[in-house]
């Protein structure tokens, strides 16, 4: 133990006599290293990431939203999911135990002078639950609401404080599309949904204000009117977004499919999109995978590099300390020894990058931040390009990553140092003593 | 098997070496450093080599240190037959029972006069706080002790050669040898250093140095003299 000890007390000092040449070779293993975590803790991210938005949509959902086709393709405005598939679905898909149907609409929405460009949202009472949404004051829509195709309206935090800075919006009544609507509610502030590569855009609650959907129907109609300078552009849509409840989890991806080919059969045009945030775990893995094979590879060149550093290092130690070695042969080395003192130059060398590269490592939430902003700056395309899942992960340190990287550096150590080593141990005594 | 040589009362040698032959092999030609060399050393002996430069009297020393083993012939070392002996073995003979002193002196540069003197302990494996007071008195005794904490290019080639003496000492050999431990030295401190020597002879350590110069070799109880690999004289002074 202590011989150990003194055996590496003596490594550190002889690594020092040449400071930079061993921080150079460390900085191969450090690289190394930092990949190998990095390369875990970011699959771990990725992971992580695809978990919360499953939980966020809901395992058991399957979302079908309403897809705008090119405009040629629209002969005379009509396109997406109708009330009919709405119907269609909950009466003939046995799975399916609710469904939330939307109509979003770009809106104007006022109060006395005060007013603001925001998001109308007709939905059912069930929305407020299957989008997380909070009540501060009031209520929310109610069965009754939507029966009776009330007036009534709820506002996202935000859009409360838009209308009424003093914070007295429930009673009042705004004015939404030449009509007036009580406000009966409002909701708590919820951060934005994420959006999910192509299939789901990220979803922004907080210009909302909500309807009963039949409401939206009666009082506005499917039909909106874009004017773009120089043109008016018709849109009519019946429903912009069906969130559907399945009974059991493992009845989704069975139901997904029967929904595709339902709506498929009714739809002529591709105007329909199926979201199922179980896939999501699939989309995970798959971008997990490239990005361990990605690291993985970096890690393993940089380890192999850095082995061979250490290597190269080792070897003209080895030659620049022939004499040395022929002197402790004389005292008494035995050949162990001398292999013992080199390979433990080549481990505390490799031992030394592996901690390094374990901070580094444990750094990599602010440093993959740096990374990014600075890409975003300097490559803005690219990264826009980029899926979104990438852009936004954070990397979580996989606890046992750390002692797999100790543990990979100690046998780079040592792998790419027994040559050297043993090389030093074969010199013959007295040739080593005539070598200056 | 019985060997008569074996079956002699050891004791009194310390060493013998017995029609000693060392063959170099380079490049397809066979150099033969040593051709039959027979001597005894009987415990305590101070004994110089000489000859003229090449006649094997560094391949000599290597061999009664154990750096090397003999192409033919034996090397008994206190009783051990050491030519069959493997490269581990020699190794701890050398670490427990020999001590060397060159004539370039060897020491690590990078080590302290005081980790200098200490190197030897790690191979002998005894390390301790005793052994390392040890050093202490060692460098004391060859007049260093206010310089242990100077590196050897600090000091001059005498003091050097005091620190390897000293380093020499360390494992408490009885058997000590110097390949011209004065070659490089002026001869003021040739004396100091052949004084130290004498008075590791009197403690009863048996002492073989090699010389070129007649004035050190005169200093020791015999001389033994090389002509090509073989002995040209042996011859015990009074
Ligand atoms: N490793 C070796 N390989 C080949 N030949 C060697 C080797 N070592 C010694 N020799 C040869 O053996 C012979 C004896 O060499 P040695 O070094 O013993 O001489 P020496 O008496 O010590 O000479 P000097 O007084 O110059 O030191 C020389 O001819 C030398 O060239
Ligand atoms: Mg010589």
């Amino acid at each position: 133990m202590t011989t150990w000890l003194r055996t590496i007390q003596l490594s550190v000092k002889n690594l020092l006599l040449h400071p930079l040449r061993s921080a150079l070779t460390v900085l191969g293993i450090l690289i190394g290293v930092a990949s190998v975590i990095w390369l875990l803790a970011i699959g771990e991210g990725i992971g992580q990431k695809a978990q919360e938005q499953i939980a966020s949509l809901g395992a058991q959902n399957i979302i079908v939203r309403t897809i705008k086709p090119s405009s040629d393709e629209v002969a005379d405005g009509g396109y997406g999911l109708t009330r009919n598939d709405y119907v269609c679905l909950v009466a003939t898909v046995p799975t399916i135990d609710e469904a939330f149907p939307i109509r979003v609409l770009s809106q104007e929405f006022r109060f006395k002078t005060r007013h603001f460009e925001g998001r109308l949202v007709g939905c059912t009472p069930g929305y407020a639950e299957v989008t997380a949404l909070k009540q501060d004051q009031g209520r929310f829509i109610t069965d009754a609401d939507l029966d009776g195709e009330r007036n009534y309206c709820v506002l996202a935090a935000e859009s409360a404080v838009k209308l009424f800075p003093g914070g007295d919006a429930v009673g009042k009544k705004i004015m939404i599309d030449k009509e007036f609507y009580v406000v009966v509610g409002v909701m708590v502030s919820r951060a934005p949904s994420a959006g999910i590569g192509g299939s789901l855009a990220a979803e922004d609650y907080s210009r909302d204000v909500y309807v009963p959907i039949t409401t939206l129907w009666r009082r506005i109609g499917d039909m909106t009117i874009v004017t773009k300078p120089g043109q008016f552009q018709r849109d009519i849509q019946e429903i912009s977004q069906i969130t559907l409840r399945v009974d059991q989890p493992s009845h989704v991806l069975q139901t997904a499919d029967i929904i595709r080919n339902t709506l498929a059969q009714s739809h002529t045009l591709a105007d329909f999109g199926v979201t199922v945030p179980l896939e999501l775990i699939e989309q995970a893995n798959t971008t997990r995978l490239m990005f361990i094979l990605f690291l993985g590879m970096i890690a393993a060149v940089s380890l192999v590099v850095g082995g061979i550093g250490i290597m190269n290092i080792m070897l003209a130690t080895v030659t620049e300390r022939t004499h040395e070695i022929g002197i402790r042969r004389a005292l008494g080395a035995k050949r162990g020894d001398i292999t013992r003192q080199f390979l433990a130059e080549s481990t505390v060398l490799s031992v030394a990058g592996g901690m390094l590269g374990i901070l580094c490592g444990l750094a990599c939430r602010p440093l993959s931040a740096l990374i990014r902003s600075a890409l975003e700056r300097w490559f803005p395309v690219h990264m826009e390009s980029l899926p979104d899942l990438i852009r936004t992960v954070q990397p979580v340190v996989v606890n046992w990553s750390i002692p797999l990287a100790f543990t990979i550096s100690i046998l780079v150590g040592i792998f790419f140092g027994v040559y050297p080593a043993l090389r030093a141990a074969s010199l013959d005594p007295i040739e080593a003593l005539r070598h200056e | 098997m019985a060997d008569p040589l074996t079956m002699l009362g050891q004791a009194d040698f310390s060493a013998r070496v017995q029609d000693m032959h060392k063959d170099y092999v380079l490049g397809g030609e066979t150099v033969r450093a040593l051709r039959g060399v027979t001597f005894d050393v009987p415990t305590g002996d101070y004994i110089s080599i000489m000859g003229s430069s090449g006649s094997g009297k560094s391949t000599l020393l290597n061999l009664l240190g154990c750096l090397d083993r003999p192409t033919s012939g034996r090397f008994l070392l206190g009783g051990d037959d050491v030519s069959r002996f493997s490269d581990d073995e020699l190794a701890e003979i050398r670490a427990k029972r020999i001590g060397f002193v060159f004539q370039s002196y060897n020491l690590l540069p990078a080590l302290s006069v005081l980790e200098n003197i200490e190197v030897p302990l790690y191979y002998s494996g005894r390390r301790t706080p005793r052994a390392r007071r040890q050093c202490l008195e060692l460098a004391e005794k060859v007049g260093l002790g206010d310089r242990l904490d100077h590196r050897p290019a600090q000091l001059s080639g005498g003091q050097q050669q005091r620190v390897a003496i000293a380093r020499s000492l360390v494992n408490d050999p009885r058997f000590i040898l110097a390949d011209e431990p004065t070659g490089n030295l002026d001869s003021t401190t040739t004396c100091e250093i052949l004084e130290l020597l004498g008075g590791l002879s009197s403690e009863g350590r048996t002492i073989i140095l090699v010389t070129h110069e007649h004035d050190v070799a005169e200093q020791t109880q015999r001389t033994i003299v090389l002509r090509d690999g073989k002995i040209l004289s042996d011859e015990r002074r009074r």
